[in-house]
């Protein structure tokens, strides 16, 4: 008798606890802030996982993005609207509190990221296909602005689009080896500024999270382009000139990005391309203060918030591993595997922990920034970019 | 009769070894085809996109890489494109693996 009101009352139990689930789930979302969650991009499914990253758990998934290889995502000021770029020129609005696409247009036929405007009002992708960009408005994704990079040998790929202060966008045209600025600062018809010289092939650019500088990385040639926001006129100044020595580069298998988490203590440090090194730089002068010989080609050399370390990955066939490296002796302090294909590394905002997302395992991992011990694991499919919305108020990323 | 019992445990024996050991085989060339496989799609692919329409590299689905021959796509990716971003794969990849990675664009698939 008491064995059957025992399992009736937790049949009872069960029968509750889903309904009130699924009351919390549907009609009545609990009131929650959105500062503290993230978004997993799995490539090869087209759909985002949300997550919270005090919990370190997923919350909900998003699916119907199209092709999401190589996306990434920005944030509205209010952290709860991501802006997801597509590989395939798919630009996607989704709302983080209900989990639901909001608004998509296919905007090109290929594009490779974006950026959003300091005031949080445009939204703009690059295009490889056609080259060029394009500036939406951030509350609807109606087209405000189109951008092809036209030069003397057609339409350029575009590459390294940022944001910088006063409703600017600056992008470099691959093709073509320039930098343009759009400035929105007069209204949603851009003035244009075209900086030429930039260098041959610049592959990728970061904006410091000062707005200060823009920094491209060249294929093309052993060096990089820093470009002073802060001077008139604009211009081009080539540094590291000559890292490679002179010596025949290594095959790259993976192409390196340059991130605005660039800054650890008074130097930037830039991944090299074609030599398994890391460059440091310091971060007035630009002249090159040292080297770090490292595992592979690096791709992400990613600075914590405090610029105490650096974590950094590494391109087929050593995307494996992780290194981190000491930013005050420029030393590596540890190194481990993850697991295969290790694609994206995100800090959390104040820098406790790390984020990691392991292609190959379908895992996105969790670690303190200071003893490495692994605190949590998400499943994901083929999990690519990690993004916490605490982006949303970051310039340059 | 223990005899004919004999024979056919021993024809079993034989059948059940040889077919697991075409199993085997089948496996081990089925694991190197899906390792070749999700090598195009993710690592080619961060270049040339994972549907092959192009990223900072060219499109190389089937309608353009039919007009190819299987050597010459081969000996593109053994051997890269000097001076482009395009590296070369030898080293990585065996003749065979280039060749099966070649038919494999040329159809758009296995
Ligand atoms: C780091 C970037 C990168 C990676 C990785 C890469 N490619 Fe390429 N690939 C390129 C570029 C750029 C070109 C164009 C070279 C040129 O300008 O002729 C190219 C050209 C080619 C071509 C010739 C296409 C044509 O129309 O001429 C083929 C075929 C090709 N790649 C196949 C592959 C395969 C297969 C892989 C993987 C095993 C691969 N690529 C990986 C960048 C890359």
């Amino acid at each position: 008798m008491t064995a059957l009101l025992k399992s009736l009352l937790i049949i009872a139990a069960t029968l509750m606890a889903s309904v009130t689930h699924a009351v919390a789930a549907d009609q009545q979302p609990v009131l929650r802030g959105t500062g503290n969650l993230g978004i997993i991009v799995e490539r090869t499914t087209g759909s985002l996982v949300i997550f919270d990253a005090t919990e370190r758990r997923m919350i909900s998934r998003v699916e119907g993005l199209g092709d999401l290889s190589h996306a990434s995502a920005v944030f509205s000021p209010d952290e709860r609207y991501a802006f997801i770029f597509g590989r395939d020129g798919g630009l996607t609005k989704v709302d983080l509190l209900t989990s639901s696409i909001v608004h998509r247009v296919m905007q090109a036929g290929n594009s490779i990221g974006g950026a959003i405007s300091d005031d949080g009002t445009l939204v703009a992708v690059a295009n490889y296909e056609p080259g060029g960009i394009k500036v939406f408005d951030t509350a609807t994704l109606a087209e405000v602005a189109d951008i092809p990079a036209t030069w003397t040998g057609g339409r350029s790929k575009t590459i390294g689009l940022e944001d910088a202060p006063g409703r600017r966008f600056l992008f470099s045209l691959w093709d073509a080896g320039e930098t343009w600025i759009a400035d929105f600062s007069k209204g949603n018809t851009p003035q244009i500024t075209k900086l030429t010289g930039m260098g041959d092939r610049p592959y990728d650019a970061l904006v410091t999270s000062d707005g200060r500088y823009y920094v491209a990385g060249l294929f093309g040639e052993d060096g990089l382009t820093v470009v002073d926001l802060w001077q008139s006129p604009l211009t081009p100044r080539r540094i590291l000139r000559g890292y490679g020595n002179g010596e025949t580069k290594l095959p790259v298998y993976k192409m390196p990005h340059l991130e605005s988490w660039a800054l650890a203590g008074n130097r930037f440090v830039l991944p090299a391309i074609g030599r398994h090194e890391l460059l440091w730089v310091d971060a007035r002068t630009f002249e090159e203060t040292n080297r770090t010989a490292v595992y592979g080609q690096p791709v992400f050399a990613v600075a914590g918030p405090d610029g105490r370390n650096v974590w950094v990955n590494f391109a087929h066939p050593l995307n494996d591993t992780i290194q981190v490296v000491d930013s005050l002796t420029g030393s590596i302090v540890k190194q481990w595997k993850p697991g295969p294909a290790v694609l994206h590394i995100e800090f959390a905002p104040r820098g406790h922990d790390v984020w990691v997302s392991v292609r190959d395992a379908n895992v996105v991992q969790v670690y303190d920034a200071y003893t490495f011990e692994k605190k949590a694991e998400i499943a994901a499919n083929s999990p690519s970019g990690i993004f916490l919305t605490a982006r949303a108020h970051r310039m340059g990323l | 009769m223990r005899d004919g019992l004999h024979h056919i445990l021993g024809l079993a024996t034989a059948f059940l070894l040889a077919s697991i050991g075409a199993a085997l085989a089948d496996s081990s060339e089925e694991a190197r085809e899906q390792k070749l496989e999700r090598l195009v799609r993710q690592d080619c692919g961060s270049c040339h996109g994972m549907t092959f329409k192009g990223g900072l590299g060219p499109d190389i689905r089937a309608e353009r890489m039919a007009g190819f021959t299987p050597s010459a796509i081969a000996a593109v990716i053994l051997d890269g494109v000097p001076g482009t971003p395009m590296p070369p794969w030898r080293g990585l990849l065996s003749e065979e693996d280039a060749l099966w990675i070649a038919e494999y664009l040329r159809k758009g698939g296995r």
